[in-house]
């Protein structure tokens, strides 16, 4: 076992890692603002990156124009589905919202391999070279890119939730929603701006890996992976969901090769995160950085 | 419901209060429509029958969801997997200890039992999405062992099973299966209903309504809890046995995500904390891509067919609707086939004179 080929796996983690931590981020966004668990987050990933790829292949687009084209989309598609969708189940009990977001997924999952097929379609080349090497180790420029895409976007997280009008507005009704009504803040506008960016955030996600592996239905997975990492890092935490992302993304590729090495059980790459999502929802179930509920009488 | 009871039947003791059909037409209802059912195979042909038999074993697992997720509050995403389990035990014990088919069943039910109880433990501590994460991380990882455990799955290349048999005769047509599932399914409702009316049951439900109202009147949260989840496994396992018998052979790949969801759908389309609504909801699931199909199929060669592809992705058309169905009935009617069965009934009694 060679030094470099654990870095590898390690800088592998990392780069999954900060895409979890991505998609994990626009899932608490949601979580926080509207208190929806969003079973359907992987297939914002899944639907923004078949838009994406349609107008690049369909309609020969080059590739920043079919990506602002493919944002615009995801920001109504977001808005549409929280307005047309969950509108009508606020103050319903949690399963109703959870089934309803489950049967969204479902149903997007369906329609995209009705409309575009169950096989991975590779987006035209978007880089002109093919791999860098960085401090030694090879890597795809893709990757570089997607690393660099996740901190940006964590960044401008930061910034709008510290700075901008809107991103107050969001973290005042994520702690208290009749407050934030009180003191002129729109309720229904912050559900539908919130659901409108996390459908923005995971679609370039989902445009990123399928620049990286492809577009196919696998890309609705990460929706599912999604889930360890949060938990991990609090529900409601937006820092602990990169954090989290990044650990699972760590966390899976250590399991694969260890797997590799001694234990040849196979599929380890998948199944680790959800043990270690179990282990963590028996010892410390609200995470590294969630708010313990206090329940009063 | 106490509106439906006509005037002048009236209650005077505990016991009447109680009773599960409480008027004689409801009883005489019940005996006809069980002596119908009796008959069903000697007028319906084939391919009724599977679909009859593909709604009583789906019911029987439903109404173990229900009993979690309707009766107790508790959600699980992971019931296929349980499902699933009873399968491949009720089939495990069948070759592997030569246990008789009719004995495997109810033990497979046992164990899904205690493998429910196991997964079940986080539930004594967590609840709504916590738990529903949870059992989503259990029906992963119940799939990922049902994929290694050659022993006991047979791994990939699937397992092979025989059929129902008791004193020497075979169940082992449509026809003749049909009564072993009817009978089963007549046990595990009578005994659902009648759990529903003792302490038990009412704990489950008081669980629900509010936990710390519960545990101040003395209820013990983590047992129950874990209770309601050794229910719903004791459930879904007797269904998956069944389910195993009938196909004769059982296949990892079956017990994915998308059924539990389904699982999930024909609880919250039947209608929660609902006994008979879990059969609704369970035909409601099976006869929905029938549906499909002959929609699909009227359209079958027109212009709209080679437009959509209708034909070739008429699989995809099916999963598109059950979840374009789970989230209608969420939005239009969350109480479920159930209530709408009241509903039409009450407006039926009073007709014409409904106000």
């Amino acid at each position: 076992m060679e030094l470099g080929f654990l870095l590898q796996l390690l800088l592998n983690g990392l780069i999954v890692g900060a895409l979890y931590g991505v998609v994990a981020m626009s899932f608490v966004l949601i979580y926080k603002a509207s208190q929806v668990v969003n079973f359907a987050q992987g297939e914002f990933l899944l639907v923004g990156a078949w838009v994406c790829w349609w107008l690049l292949t369909a309609w020969q687009l080059p590739f920043w124009l079919g990506f602002l084209v493919t944002l615009a989309f995801m920001t109504l598609f977001g808005i549409l589905l929280q307005v047309v969708v969950l509108r009508p189940l606020i103050g319903e009990p949690v399963i109703s919202v959870i089934m309803v977001t489950i049967g969204l997924s479902i149903f997007f999952q369906a329609l995209m391999k009705w409309m575009f097929g169950v096989f991975a379609q590779p987006f035209p080349p978007v880089f002109a070279v093919e791999r860098v090497r960085v401090l030694g180790l090879e890597v795809q420029s893709v990757y570089l890119f997607s690393l660099a895409i996740s901190v940006a976007i964590m960044l401008g997280f930061w910034w709008f939730f510290t700075y901008s009008k809107h991103g107050l507005a969001m973290r005042a009704t994520a702690f208290d929603q009749q407050v934030a009504a009180s003191l002129g803040v729109s309720v229904p506008r912050v559900f539908a701006m919130s659901w409108a960016i996390s459908a923005v955030v995971s679609a370039v996600a989902g445009v990123v890996v399928g620049v990286v592996n492809g577009v196919s239905s696998a890309l609705s997975f990460y929706g599912i992976k999604v889930f360890p990492a949060v938990i991990l890092g609090g529900l409601d935490s937006i820092v602990g969901a990169v954090l989290g992302g990044l650990i699972v993304g760590v966390l899976e590729n250590l399991a694969q090769w260890l797997d590799a090495e001694w234990l040849n059980w196979g599929n380890m790459y998948q199944v680790a995160p959800f043990y270690a999502m179990i282990l963590i929802l028996l010892i410390k179930p609200y995470g590294l950085f969630g708010t313990e509920t206090i329940e009063r009488v | 419901m106490a509106t439906m009871t006509p005037a002048g039947d009236y209650r005077s003791t505990y016991r009447e209060d109680m009773t599960i059909f409480p008027t004689r037409g409801s009883r005489i209802a019940l005996w006809v429509g069980l002596a119908l059912l009796c008959l069903a195979p000697l007028v319906l042909d084939r391919y009724l029958l599977h679909l009859l038999i593909n709604i009583g074993f789906l019911g029987i697992a439903a109404l173990g969801l229900n009993i979690l997720v309707g009766f107790t509050g508790q959600i699980s995403i992971g019931h296929a997997a349980f499902f699933g389990f009873g399968a491949f035990a009720s089939a495990w014990a069948h070759e592997a200890l030569h246990i008789p088919v009719a004995l495997a069943i109810p033990l497979a039910g046992l164990a899904t039992a205690l493998i429910g109880l196991v997964f079940g433990a986080p539930a004594a501590r967590l609840k709504g999405l916590y738990l529903a994460i949870a059992t989503l991380a259990a029906q992963f990882i119940l799939e990922d062992f049902f994929a290694r455990a050659r022993w006991f799955t047979g791994g990939v290349a699937g397992r092979v099973t025989e059929p129902f048999s008791l004193f020497g005769f075979a169940f082992d047509t449509d026809e003749t299966y049909f009564y072993v599932v009817l009978a089963f399914v007549v046990v595990m409702f009578a005994g659902a209903a009648n759990l529903m009316r003792t302490r038990d049951g009412r704990a489950l439900v008081a669980v629900r309504d509010h936990y710390l109202s519960a545990e101040m009147m003395g209820i013990n949260l983590a047992y129950y809890r874990t209770l309601s989840f050794g229910i719903a496994s004791f459930y879904a396992g007797i269904g998956g046995a069944l389910y195993a018998h009938y196909l004769l052979f059982v296949s990892v790949e079956a017990f994915n995500i998308l059924f539990s969801i389904q699982f999930l759908g024909m609880v919250i389309i039947g209608g929660l904390g609902t006994i008979k609504g879990s059969l609704m909801g369970a035909a409601f699931m099976v006869l929905l891509p029938e549906v499909v199909q002959s929609l699909a199929d009227m359209l079958a060669g027109g212009a709209v067919d080679r437009a959509l592809k209708l034909g070739a992705s008429i699989s995809y058309l099916r999963e598109m609707a059950i979840g374009a169905a789970i989230i209608l009935f969420l939005i239009f009617e969350p109480d479920g086939l159930a209530h709408r069965w009241q509903q039409i009934k009450a407006y039926w009694k009073l007709y014409p004179y409904s106000h």
